[in-house]
């Protein structure tokens, strides 16, 4: 008789429904459904979800189940993808505008597992098909871009100041300032800390010179800043593509990968995320001949020369008043029955348009919208990358009142307006960026995936089963039992950890399976080995546990390590294949040398008298 | 069931030096294989443009050609994955950002060949990418290299740990002489197989050391290489049983796993074999040349004095 500790089997049971119950939502599988999210962000009531599905009813469609999550998103879960596409031309024809639609998949689980919070383990690229776009934000480009500001802040104030300058140049990361009067330093640095107090000004080579330096950290703020910036762009596009479950997430120094699963036209996706744009608001020169540039080819000093959508030219000042990156929001909201966009500024975007403003009141003032495209370009035997800026004026409008960070442009059509207020809201983007990596899969590829993937491991785990079985006979019954244990708990981790299931994944759980059987077959073989030289039946039990443990211990904290090495420097499929890997050791590890340990005692721990060990 | 009813009593240390020669034949020849057959990177490591087409009807690789040759491509490279309809083409490295202008031409090229041709599958990785992919790979090998090496030699001693280092590096080596000689895709998968195959391989090497470790404690007066392949014939049956419990369901993957897996697969396979052969012939007969002997684990001479006292 041997005794195993109650409060050991208490525990380890517990553990075991924990897991089972995590592992459970698997086992449904999903179906087609729609998720609906209110365009002003607010939550479902009670009201909008009755009106939607009287809309539905009255359609004729019945959906399997309706709910409303904890994100005030609505939900509705059909049988067949047919009824799903349809309810979703019902509801979008009904409330137009008003809803958000996302084609995406439910949950089968019943309603108590969903209660709980439990949701299968989301699916891989890989496995439901979809698109993995990878942007390289040109941080570079922003830092250059804040050069340019401050280039152009730095004149104003001078001349605000009545200080003149001979010239104030952007010079690799710093803003050279050369003054007429070298006595008039003092004063012009003065003015300069007036108007940003963290500047670093430093006396020029010269007299009369000052250089105001980025620091290492300011450009490191700044290129961050850029890629939030760009992170929550594309997060606000992607979004736009009502497609459910997308995920946008920074990728190392200067990257982002944008994941979108499902049947997608990959390039119209490309086309709505990738139009990298920016903006900008100058005041028209209302005093030159557009016409007369266009036709000598040279703009006046301090202008510009564009051309409007139709073609025709227009003469902008040089001063940038606000950049799209001051932009915080446009939106198409007519006002007083006539159509209008209004913007929304920073602060110190609407402190420059007061004051230009108040001085401007009457002129026009027009918005650049600047799309860039980088090229890769061959020169002298080598790839070069060159930018090429598409620069059009999107709008000139007349300032009819002193305005800050709040204004509203109107005269347009209400499709003019809805497209400039997308157009503004694009041109936020802080920096350009550029895709790197795109790969698409099909779904029914994914399909192929998935099936493929479960068979491998299915036909895998019955060969080994069946091996187990009569290599060891009942020791082999409970290393298969301790196997379909690990398999669970590697699941119900995978869910608990919000980890998505991809191939390489499902590799990883057939390869921890191949190698969970080691930690058994060690303690086995020990346990055999024990018995040849004559130990009685526990004792070789106990002592094949203890003398194999050493061996188990060191071969798994290997392979973790390199599971943790994989982890830190892989991306993607290898990333995926490092977590299960990973995980699945930690199972495997606890229930060879736990679980399989109580299910021995379970079996033979009763007996008075064990003549033989069945191993 | 049991494989070997008694402990066999193979002398694998007293052949080490042809072993020690079969292996050095082995890794010489991976090294030229790389060197002159090369590796068949796939887009993750070279940049570029992959698109899987499946075609309605089963089509010929020259009326493929034909057709995106017509299109005003060039460059390309066509091979058939799968079934006779599904056709797999690879182009250099875009300008950055023209991929998806490249994908349209292709897609436009080979509708006109079937109208109802389908795009499976697109991977676009520009150079910035693949370049930045293979340092990653060539830093993950390196650091799990050092991290094996540091935990080998303070769980064991440093003759083992570098007997277990010369084992392990010799696997991948050869593994990827095997992948250049079956010229399989050499993708981000395989190099999550490599990796494996080096965790594998120690794995292996670390139950036999472990062994090594008891014994030279429990035979203080027998040779050292006596020990080490008693060490190695003891645990002889488990490795056998192991090694083909690993490699039975990496096969099974190789099969039914899917194209996408099945590089990996067999790299794993591969790796299998030469990791079981390697901790069993190699690890072991390193640590013995290098002096390896009961010393190396003997508890300090102190202690043994304490013991003897009543």
């Amino acid at each position: 008789m041997q005794r195993y500790p109650l409060w050991k089997g208490v525990l380890l049971a517990a553990i075991m429904v924990a897991a089972i119950l995590l592992a459970l939502p698997n086992f449904y599988g999903e179906a087609p459904a729609l998720q609906l999210s209110r365009r002003d962000r607010g939550a479902f009531d009670e009201a909008a979800t009755a009106s939607i599905v009287a809309s539905l009813t009255e359609a004729g469609l019945a959906a399997d189940r309706t709910w409303v999550d904890d994100d005030g998103r609505f939900w509705a879960r059909f049988r067949r993808v047919d009824d799903q596409l349809k309810a979703r031309d019902v509801i979008q024809a009904a409330h137009e505008g008003e809803y958000a639609i996302a084609l995406t998949t439910a949950s089968l689980a019943p309603a108590w597992l969903q209660a709980l919070g439990l949701e299968p383990m989301s699916l891989g690229l890989d496995l439901r098909g979809g698109m993995l776009l990878v942007y390289e934000v040109d941080t570079q480009g922003a830092v250059t871009q804040l050069l340019q500001r401050m280039e152009s802040d730095f004149r104003k104030v001078l001349r605000d100041a009545r200080i003149p300058y001979q010239e104030v140049a952007v010079s690799g990361t710093s803003v050279q300032v050369t003054l007429k009067d070298p006595g008039q330093a003092g004063a012009a640095r003065k003015a300069l800390l007036a108007y940003d107090r963290q500047l670093t000004l430093a006396d020029g080579a010269a007299p009369g010179m000052l250089t105001a330096t980025l620091g290492e950290a300011e450009i490191k703020e700044r290129q961050g800043f850029a890629i939030q910036q760009n992170i929550t762009a594309l997060e606000n596009r992607v979004n736009a593509l009502g497609v459910a479950e997308t995920v946008v997430q920074r990728q190392g120094q200067n990257r982002i990968a944008v994941q979108v699963p499902g049947v997608q036209d990959a390039s119209e996706v490309v086309r709505l995320l990738g139009k990298v744009a920016t903006l900008e608001f100058r005041l028209v020169d209302p005093v030159n001949s557009p016409l007369e540039a266009q036709r000598t080819g040279r703009a006046p000093l301090g202008t510009k020369l564009y051309r409007m959508k139709d073609g025709s030219p227009v003469l902008l000042k040089r001063d940038v008043i606000a950049t799209g990156e001051q932009l915080i929001d446009a939106t198409f909201a007519p006002s007083q029955g006539e159509p209008a966009v209004s913007v929304k500024l920073d602060a110190r975007g609407g402190d420059e348009m007061l004051r230009t403003t108040r001085e401007n009141l009457n002129r026009p003032m027009a918005v650049v919208f600047i799309e860039k495209e980088r090229e890769m370009v061959q020169r002298d035997g080598r790839e070069v990358a060159v930018d090429r800026s598409k620069e059009e004026v999107i709008s000139v409008a007349t300032i009819r009142g002193v305005f800050s960070n709040n204004f509203q442009i109107t005269g347009l059509s209400a499709a003019e307006g809805t497209e400039l207020a997308k157009l503004l809201r694009a041109g936020a983007l802080a920096a350009p960026i550029v895709i790197v990596e795109q790969r698409v899969i099909g779904p029914s590829v994914g399909e192929d995936n998935i099936k493929d993937g479960t068979n491998a491991l299915l036909i895998a785990g019955v060969a080994l089963f069946a091996f187990m079985l009569a290599y060891y006979k009942v020791f082999g019954l409970i290393a298969d039992i301790v196997l379909l244990t690990n398999v669970i708990l590697t699941v119900a981790m995978l869910a608990l950890f919000n980890a998505a299931l991809t191939l390489p994944g499902i590799a990883g759980i057939v390869l921890t399976v191949g190698t969970a059987v080691d930690a058994n077959i060690l303690i086995y073989e020990r346990i055999r080995e024990e018995l040849k030289v004559g130990a009685t039946p526990w004792a070789a039990i106990n002592a094949g546990f203890d003398k194999a443990f050493s061996a188990i211990a060191d071969s798994n904290v290997t392979m973790f390590m390199s599971g943790i090495v994989l982890f830190l420097f892989g991306s993607g499929p290898v990333r995926g294949f490092a977590v299960t890997m990973m995980i699945g050791i930690a199972a495997s590890m606890f229930t060879a040398l736990i679980g399989s340990r109580a299910l021995i005692h379970l079996v033979y721990g009763r007996r008075r008298r064990i003549e033989r060990l069945a191993i | 069931m049991e494989f070997l009813k008694e402990v066999p009593n193979i002398r694998f240390m007293a052949l080490r030096r042809y072993w020690y020669a079969l292996s050095v034949v082995v890794v010489v020849a991976s090294f030229a294989l790389v060197m002159f057959r090369g590796l068949n990177f796939t887009v993750d490591f070279t940049g570029g443009l992959v698109l899987e087409m499946g075609f309605s009807r089963p089509v010929d690789l020259e009326e493929v050609r034909g057709a995106l040759s017509a299109g005003g491509l060039e460059d390309f490279q066509v091979r058939t994955y799968g079934t006779a309809r599904e056709v797999e083409v690879r182009l250099p490295p875009a300008r950055t950002g023209a991929a998806m202008e490249e994908q349209k031409r292709v897609q436009a090229a080979l509708a006109e060949l079937d109208p109802e041709v389908k795009v499976n599958r697109t991977e676009s990785v520009g150079p910035q990418v693949s370049e930045q992919l293979g340092n990653q790979a060539a830093l993950a090998v390196l650091f799990t290299l050092l991290l094996v090496l540091i935990y080998i030699a303070f769980r064991f001693r440093w003759r083992f740990g570098i007997g277990s280092l010369v084992a392990s590096l010799h696997d991948p080596i050869v593994a990827v002489g095997a992948i250049s000689l079956f010229q399989i895709p050499f993708d981000l998968n395989v190099v999550a197989a490599l990796l494996t195959i080096l965790g594998y391989s120690v794995n292996d090497t670390v139950v036999i050391f472990d062994r090594i470790r008891e014994r030279f404690k429990s035979m203080r007066k027998a040779e050292p290489a006596e020990v080490i392949d008693r060490a190695i014939n003891e645990t002889l049956a488990r490795t056998i049983i192991v090694s083909g419990c690993a490699l039975s369901s990496v096969v099974f993957l190789a099969v039914l796993g899917g194209e996408t897996l099945r590089g990996f697969a067999i790299a794993l396979s591969i790796g299998i074999v030469i990791g079981t052969y390697s901790s069993v012939y190699v690890a072991g007969a390193i640590a013995l040349d290098l002096g390896a002997s009961g010393r190396d684990f003997m508890p300090p001479e102190k202690r043994g004095d304490v013991d003897d006292m009543p």
